[in-house]
């Protein structure tokens, strides 16, 4: 059931019905069944895989919070007769218990994700290696379909596991509520990827019907339906016939990077206003997952700004445990005696940072494009910080200019552009093919090439591009209003009329406009597909 | 020297112009980005000869030079 189809339409009506007309108590549970329905009318098969993670990580959790209650009673009642060494013994022997129950929950959600999302790569890697040494051996692929979202709740599960381990939050008891954490649907498809302590606070809460909060709910969803319909579904288009041929170079390749930019900026954020739009309706908070990420001056900040939630996953479950592991912290010790203290301060980070995008990369999908993907945006980040005493001095040095509007702007248009330039990885078929066009872009740039006969091509009308321009510069007005308060509570302050006649032209706009109906068929999210 | 006064001369290593007494921030305010703060675990990790693990790399225990001095002292305690 796609997100934009009238199914889903159909579905949340109904619960949404359900939800504030039965007893208050049993609204988590019909979230719970929504949820499984939801995804068995995905495939007959996908909630047993969800089930599956789900358990396994409710078991882990529940025993290694069970062993830390344990063993902190049996630590508090006989400290006065332990010795600090046979404290110590203990606390290490206990952690080794835990330890074992996180690892073996987290190879087996691996696990089960390894084998859906990788074996095929795997086998293509190896079967290449064969013939690289002139071997005939070739393995088949298990060619399995890939359970919607598992890369999502695989990781929003080990999440969980991971805060129960290192004792950042309390185990969830109760079987069926934590399988609702793992599987609440409006997030199932494209995230984001919440954490227990922030999706349990409001999820099992009993909620009353406030208009509010139901109306500030649908205007956001209309205003993803918006985004994803009018705008990423309008210029998909276009964007597939750049990135598909060779024969789209040179000056071609920019505006792929710039209509890209927009179709993926509308349909990604569009489904997480969706997503949150409908928690919402439920009375449900769902994180922020964009803060107006095409504002931002440099990749860092880029990466603060965009899909927070794995951003911050990768932060907090790779990054920061790799860097201030004791084997890091050993290796840090010896490139110290070695090398300086200057190669020893970036040792942690160095490795901690190409490691974490490099599963980023993985992450986004088993394909070498996403791994040079990752390892980029490592590098370049890396870099950024390199060149940072360079950035002060330059801003020491001139301070006005540095401060200025244009100034910022550029550093605005740089970031996109450079990000865009990673993304292409995103959109054509192999690495190689990237790089020949990211070259073409420099070499064979001219711009006298984009010819109005040559846009005809793409299959849109010119009012189909003035819909997408109109609709970018509306995203762009809406951004630009956010920067100071939310748009919402902004349109709520206006006069009735103003409000409902918006939210009347937002309406029409995804009915007159949208990408479906006849002659279209609205397309899954990209990041359905990770 | 006092761990605390260990502790200021690494912060201050890090950024001179943040007055760490007062500051309260270190981490909610983005005074110290995350290359910082793994930097920060290391060095204290072999100025104090402890490990500093996941679940003590929390916000609440970076945010002031006091958290992180009480962080220091606990962990050199067990």
């Amino acid at each position: 059931m796609l997100l934009t189809s009238y199914n889903f339409v159909i579905f949340i009506l109904a619960c949404f019905v359900l939800y504030y007309l039965i007893p208050k108590k049993f609204q988590w549970v019909l979230l719970l069944a929504a949820s499984y329905v939801f995804y068995f009318m995905a495939g007959a098969f996908y909630p047993l895989f969800i089930l599956a993670t789900s358990i396994i990580t409710y078991f882990t959790a529940i025993w290694i919070a069970d062993r830390t209650a344990k063993d902190g009673e049996y630590l508090k009642t006989h400290r006065a007769e332990l010795s600090r060494e046979e404290k110590k013994a203990y606390r290490v022997r206990s952690n080794r218990v835990k330890k074992g129950y996180m690892l073996l929950g987290l190879l087996l959600c691996l696990g089960i994700l390894a084998v859906f999302k990788y074996a095929d790569f795997a086998v293509e890697n190896i079967n290449a290696l064969f013939a690289a040494f002139g071997s005939e051996r070739e393995l088949e692929y298990l060619d399995l379909l890939l359970p919607m979202g598992i890369s999502f709740y695989t990781f929003q599960s080990i999440g969980y596991l991971l805060d129960v381990y290192w004792e950042k939050t309390e185990a969830q008891r109760n079987l069926p509520k934590y399988m609702l954490f793992v599987s609440f649907f409006p997030q199932l498809i494209q995230g984001p990827i919440s954490r227990y302590s922030d999706l349990s606070k409001t999820l099992y809460e009993e909620h009353s019907f406030d208009w509010r909060n139901v109306r500030f709910g649908l205007e956001r969803v209309l205003w993803g339906y918006f985004k994803k319909l009018v705008v990423a579904d309008t210029i998909l288009a276009a964007v597939s016939v750049i990135i598909s041929d060779e024969y789209y170079s040179g000056a071609w390749v920019l505006l792929g990077i710039i209509f890209y930019g927009i179709e993926l900026y509308a349909d990604f954020t569009g489904g997480i206003d969706i997503t949150i739009g409908v928690a919402q309706v439920f009375g449900v908070k769902v994180q922020e997952n964009f803060i107006r990420p095409y504002f931002s001056k440099n990749i860092v900040e880029y990466w603060r700004r965009w899909h927070i939630s794995m951003g911050t996953w990768f932060r907090d479950y790779i990054f920061y445990p790799m860097s201030i592991s004791k084997s890091m912290n050993n290796l840090t010790k010896v490139c110290k005696n070695r090398f300086g203290k200057g190669v020893a301060k970036r040792v942690p980070v160095y490795l901690a940072t190409m490691v974490t995008w490099f599963a980023t990369g993985v992450w986004h999908g088993a394909s070498w494009n996403f791994i040079v993907w990752g390892l980029l945006n490592g590098v370049i980040i890396l870099i950024t910080g390199e060149l940072e005493p360079l950035y002060v001095r330059f801003r020491e040095k001139f301070p006005r200019l540095t401060t200025s509007v244009g100034y910022k702007g550029f550093q605005i248009l740089r970031t996109f552009f450079l990000m865009g330039c990673l993304r292409m990885l995103d959109c054509y078929q192999d690495v190689e093919m990237t790089f020949r066009m990211f070259i073409s872009m420099f070499r064979d740039f001219d711009p006298a090439v984009l010819t109005l006969e040559e846009f005809a091509e793409f299959g849109l009308n010119w009012q189909q591009y003035l819909v997408v321009f109109a609709g970018t510069v509306i995203m762009f007005l809406v951004s630009l209003a956010g920067r100071n308060g939310s748009v919402r509570e902004k349109i709520a302050a206006k006069p009735y009329v103003v409000r409902y006649g918006l939210f009347v032209i937002l309406f029409l706009s995804v009915i007159l406009f949208g990408s479906y109906g006849v002659g279209f068929d609205a397309t899954q999210f990209i990041y359905n597909q990770f | 020297m006092e761990t605390k006064e260990i502790i200021r001369e690494i912060l201050e290593d890090m950024h001179s112009d943040v007055d760490y007494d007062t500051e309260e921030g270190l981490v909610t305010d983005k005074v110290l980005d995350s290359f910082d703060l793994v930097s920060l675990a290391s060095e204290l990790a072999d100025e104090f000869g402890i490990q500093i693990t996941a679940k003590e790399f929390v916000e609440e225990n970076f945010n002031s030079l006091a958290a992180l001095t009480a962080m220091v002292d606990r962990l050199m305690e067990e």
